[in-house]
C-alpha cells in the first residue's frame, strides 16, 4: 500500500503535470447536482492513466482532470451515463474501465467466484456423504476377530 | 569495517541454512540423533547471523554511511532519526533483508519452543524452515546485496521518499513480514507432517499458534496501512484493491480459513488433507505477494523493484515451493486418513462453509488481481480490473459469511440441528433487526446500504455475545455472569474477533453510506458549513519543516458556538526528493471523523479546501485491533501455555 503513494507522488511531482492540482477542484463541479452526482459515480469507475492504480475522482494528475471535464462536458451535452462511458473508452481503450465488461473472455472472470463457490459446495457435499457412507460401513461391519471378541463380551 | 562484517555474516548465514536444510532431513530420515540434533544449534546461529547483519545494516543507515549504495539512495543526513532507522526497511533490499531476519527469528523461535515436537518433526520442520532460508538468502546476495558499497560516496544522500517518512508506514511493513513469514512455519510444519506421513491433533495443535501468531500480524499490518492511507493519501480512502494490498489480503483469508481448519484438526481429527493444502496455499499466497511487489510484473503503483530478473528468481522460488509442496501432498495426501464423523449439520460442517466461503473469496481476489496479466498474455487486451470489479464480486462472500458466523458458531461439534442452534440466537436477531430498522427509520436518505449494515454487524457482534452467554451453561443469572469471566481465553478470543469482524463490516458500511464531502473555494476568515458544523478558514501560513516547506491552514470547526477543534491542514514539499505531500486535519470522534484538507490557493483568491464528515471511520480499523485482540486472548488460552507440544498419544483401546 504505501508504494502506490510513489507513483502517486511521481504523479504530482514529474514536471509535464505541470503544478500538483487537487483531484476534484471546486471549479470542476457542475451546477446542476443531479448530473455532478452522475459525473462523480462515472469518474469512480474510470481510470486515471498515468497514475495507474487509481480513479480519476481521487487522482490529482493533470490527466485525470482532463477526464473529469470531459466526462462533464458529455454529461452536460445530454448523453447517457452508458454514451459517456463509451465515448471515452473509443478514445482511450478499454484499459480505463476500472470496472472490467464482462463481454467475451471477461466472463470467465466474473463467473470465476460463483462457479468455484457451487464446485466447491458440490465437492463438499460429495465428501460429507461417502465419509457417512463409509463410515457406517464401517460400524456395520465387524472383522471375524472383533465379532468373536463381541460375542465373548456380550456371553460374559 | 562493520558494513563489511555485516554481509561476511549474511553471506555465512548462507551456508548455515544449508546445513540446516539438509543434515537433519537425512538424520531424521535415517534416525540419526546426532544429525537431527545439528537443526537448533543451526536455527540460532542463522538468527545470530542475519541478526548482525541487520544491525550492520541499521548502523550504516543511522550514521548515514554514504559510502553504502543503499544508504545514499534513501536516507538523507536531515532526516529524523526514527525515519534513518525505518529507512533500512523502506526499500527493496532492506526489506528482503527484514523478510530473512524474521524467517530466521521464527525458525529460532520454533528450535528453542519445539522441545516437546517429536524428534523427527522438529528436525523437519526445522529442515524445511532452512530451505526457505536458502531460498532467500540466495535471493537477497545475488540479485539484491543491500551491502554495496560505491566507489565515490557523495556528500548526502537522496532521501527517503517522503511518504514513507510517517509512523504508521515505519511500522507497516515489519508487521506484515512477520504475517507473510510467519505463515512459512505453518508450510514447514505441513511439509514435515507430509514427509512423516502423519497427521494428528497434536499436529493441529501445534500449527495453530503459528498460524494464529501470523494472521494477528497480519491483521495489524493490513489495519496500519489502511490506516495510513486514511489519514495521508488526503481523501480519506482505506482500500484501494490495489494489487499489493490484495497481496497482503490473500495470505490473510488463506490463513484465517486455516486457523478454522486447524481447529477441525485439534478437536475432531477431520479435514486434515484440507488442513494441509490450506497451510501450503497460505505461504504460497504469501510468495504471490513478494512476487507481485517485487517484480512489478502486474501494473502497480507500488511496483518500485521493476527488474525482471528479481522476477524471475522469485518467481522460481515460488515455483519450487509450491510444485515441490504440492506433488508431496498430492503423492502423500490419501495416507491423511480422517477418524472425526460428522452429519451435514454440526460445528464441523459450519466451518467446512467458512472455510469453502474464505477461500473462494480469496481465489476472486487472486483472479482479478492477476486477470489484466493473463487478459494481456493470451488475448491481448489491455484491460483494467479495479475497486468496482471487487466490490461487486468479493462482497457477497463477507456478506454470506458474516449471516452464517453467528449461527455456525454456536452449532455442536458432530450432530446438531439448526433450530437449536438459533434458539440461543434470536434475541441477538431481533435486535439487529431492529436496530437497522431503526437506524433506516432515523435517516435521511434513502440509501439501504446503512441500515442493512448496521444490522449486518450488530448479528455478528451480539451473536458473538450470545454464544459466550451460551457457554455459561444454565443457572441463575448471578452464577452465569460469575462464570462468564472464568471461560477459557479461547472462548473470550473467539468471541472478541469475531465481534471485531462485525464492527469493521457495519464501520464499512456506514462510512460508505452516511460520507458528507464538501469540495469549495473558501477565503481567509470565510465560514462555510459541513453537515451540522461550520468551519472557519482563520489563516494560511508557509512554515519550515525538518527536511521539507509546508503551506499550513488553521481551521476551526464549531459545532453552534462552541469551538470543537482547530485543525491544520497542510500541504508540504520535500525538497530533496522533490515531491509534495497532503497532511489533512483529522479531529478523531468516536461517532465520526471531521477530516479537512488544504489545496491549492486560487487565482482570484481563497483557497481550494475539501472537507469531509466520515461516519465511524474509526470503527474500521477499531475492528480490526478486536480482531487481532481476540486472536492474542486466544493463542495466550491456557491449553497452549500448558500444553504447548504435549504428544497426545491417541490410544488404539478406547479410554472405557
Amino acid at each position: 500500500m504505501r508504494l502506490r503513494a510513489l507513483l502517486l507522488a511521481l504523479c504530482l511531482a514529474t514536471p509535464i503535470f505541470g503544478t500538483p492540482v487537487f483531484a476534484v477542484q471546486p471549479d470542476e463541479i457542475l451546477s446542476d447536482p443531479a448530473l455532478e452526482a452522475r459525473a462523480r459515480d462515472l469518474s469512480q469507475g474510470l481510470r486515471c492513466l498515468v497514475c495507474r492504480n487509481e480513479n480519476i475522482d481521487d487522482s490529482n494528475a493533470e490527466l485525470a482532470r482532463d477526464l473529469r471535464l470531459l466526462v462533464r462536458e458529455r454529461l452536460v451535452a445530454g448523453d447517457t451515463d452508458q454514451e459517456a462511458l463509451d465515448f471515452i473508452v473509443a478514445r482511450y481503450g478499454e484499459y480505463v474501465l476500472l470496472n472490467p465488461t464482462s463481454g467475451g473472455a471477461n466472463l470467465i472472470l466474473w463467473i470465476a467466484g460463483p462457479a468455484m463457490l457451487l464446485g466447491g459446495l458440490g465437492l463438499a457435499a460429495v465428501y460429507l456423504r461417502r465419509r457417512r457412507s463409509a463410515s457406517d460401513a464401517g460400524t456395520a461391519k465387524l472383522t471375524p476377530e472383533e465379532q468373536a471378541r463381541l460375542n465373548e463380551i456380550l456371553n460374559d | 569495517m562493520i558494513v563489511e562484517l555485516g554481509h561476511f555474516a549474511l553471506i555465512l548465514a548462507l551456508a548455515v541454512a544449508l546445513v540446516q536444510s539438509t543434515v537433519p532431513l537425512v538424520g531424521a530420515h535415517k534416525r540419526w540423533q546426532g544429525w537431527m540434533a545439528v537443526a537448533e544449534p543451526a536455527a540460532l546461529t542463522q538468527l545470530l547471523l542475519i541478526g548482525f547483519s541487520f544491525a550492520a545494516l541499521t548502523y550504516a543507515f543511522v550514521t548515514s554511511d554514504f559510502s553504502v549504495r543503499l544508504v545514499v539512495l534513501n536516507s538523507h543526513t536531515l532526516k529524523p532519526l526514527i525515519y534513518k532507522i525505518s529507512g533500512v526497511w523502506g526499500n527493496h533490499e532492506g526489506s528482503l533483508l527484514l523478510w530473512v531476519l524474521i524467517l530466521a527469528l521464527f525458525g529460532a523461535c520454533a528450535a528453542a519452543f519445539g522441545q516437546n515436537l517429536p524428534p523427527t518433526l522438529r528436525a523437519r520442520v526445522l529442515a524445511v524452515q532452512g530451505m526457505i532460508g536458502v531460498a532467500f538468502l540466495a535471493f537477497l546476495l545475488f540479485t539484491s546485496n543491500p551491502f554495496l558499497r560505491l566507489a565515490e560516496p557523495p556528500f548526502d544522500g537522496e532521501d527517503l521518499n517522503p511518504l514513507l517518512q510517517d509512523p504508521g508506514l515505519a511500522f507497516h511493513p515489519p508487521f506484515l513480514y512477520l504475517g507473510y513469514v510467519g505463515l512459512s512455519m505453518a508450510f514447514s510444519f505441513a511439509v514435515a507432517a507430509l514427509i512423516e506421513g502423519r497427521v494428528d491433533a497434536a499436529w493441529g495443535r501445534w500449527v495453530r499458534p503459528w498460524t494464529l501468531a501470523a494472521w494477528i500480524f497480519l491483521t495489524i499490518g493490513i489495519a496500519l496501512g489502511s490506516w495510513w492511507a486514511y489519514y495521508e493519501l488526503g481523501w480519506g480512502g482505506f482500500w484501494f484493491w490495489d494489487p499489493v494490498e490484495n497481496a497482503s489480503f490473500m495470505p490473510w483469508l488463506i490463513s484465517a480459513a486455516l486457523l478454522h481448519s486447524a481447529i477441525v484438526v485439534e478437536k475432531r481429527e477431520a479435514l486434515k488433507s484440507w488442513t494441509i493444502l490450506l497451510a501450503i496455499l497460505a505461504f504460497g499466497f504469501s510468495l504471490i505477494g513478494t512476487f507481485i511487489v517485487r517484480s512489478g510484473v502486474i501494473t502497480s503503483v507500488h511496483a518500485f523493484a521493476n527488474d525482471p530478473e528479481r522476477g524471475v528468481f522469485i518467481l522460481l522460488i515460488l515455483g519450487i515451493f509450491m510444485g515441490g509442496a504440492l506433488t508431496l501432498f498430492a503423492a502423500r495426501a490419501s495416507a491423511m486418513e480422517a477418524k472425526g464423523v460428522f452429519s451435514m449439520v454440526s460445528r464441523e460442517s459450519a466451518l467446512v462453509l467458512n472455510n469453502l466461503l474464505l477461500a473462494v473469496a480469496c481465489f476472486v481476489v487472486f483472479i482479478g488481481t492477476i486477470w489484466p496479466l493473463v487478459a494481456e498474455l493470451v488475448w491481448g487486451r489491455k484491460l483494467s480490473v479495479g475497486a468496482p470489479f471487487f466490490n461487486a464480486a468479493f462482497t457477497p462472500f463477507m456478506v454470506v459469511i458474516a449471516m452464517a458466523m453467528p449461527l455456525g458458531a454456536v452449532l455442536p461439534w458432530k450432530r446438531a440441528q439448526l433450530g437449536k442452534g438459533m434458539a440461543s440466537l434470536w434475541g441477538a436477531l431481533a435486535l439487529s433487526v431492529a436496530l437497522g430498522a431503526l437506524i433506516f427509520a432515523l435517516q435521511t436518505g434513502r440509501s439501504a446500504l446503512g441500515p442493512v449494515g448496521a444490522a449486518l454487524g450488530a448479528w455478528v457482534v451480539f451473536g458473538a455475545f450470545s454464544e459466550l452467554w451460551l457457554r455459561t451453561g444454565r443457572g441463575g443469572i448471578g452464577a452465569r455472569i460469575g462464570r462468564i469471566g472464568r471461560l477459557p481465553r479461547a472462548d473470550w478470543g473467539k468471541a472478541v474477533s469475531h465481534a471485531g469482524l462485525g464492527v469493521t463490516v457495519f464501520a464499512v458500511a456506514a462510512i460508505n453510506a452516511w460520507q458528507v464531502e464538501d469540495i469549495r473555494v473558501v477565503q481567509e476568515s470565510e465560514s462555510f458549513p459541513l453537515g451540522k458544523y461550520s468551519v472557519t478558514l482563520a489563516d494560511v501560513r508557509e512554515m519550515q519543516g525538518p527536511n521539507y516547506m509546508t503551506t499550513m491552514a488553521a481551521m476551526e470547526v464549531r459545532d453552534g458556538d462552541r469551538l470543537i477543534a482547530t485543525l491544520h491542514p497542510e500541504k508540504r514539499i520535500y525538497p530533496v526528493a522533490a515531491m509534495p505531500t497532503t497532511e489533512a486535519g483529522i479531529d478523531y470522534g468516536i461517532t465520526r471523523d471531521l477530516y479537512l484538507v488544504i489545496g491549492d490557493p486560487q487565482a482570484n483568491g481563497g483557497w481550494a479546501v475539501r472537507s469531509y464528515i466520515k461516519p465511524f471511520a474509526n470503527w474500521i480499523w477499531g475492528g480490526a485491533i478486536l480482531m487481532a485482540l481476540g486472536g492474542a486472548l486466544s493463542l495466550s488460552d491456557r491449553r497452549y501455555r500448558v500444553a504447548a507440544g504435549a504428544r497426545h498419544k491417541v490410544s488404539a483401546v478406547p479410554a472405557e
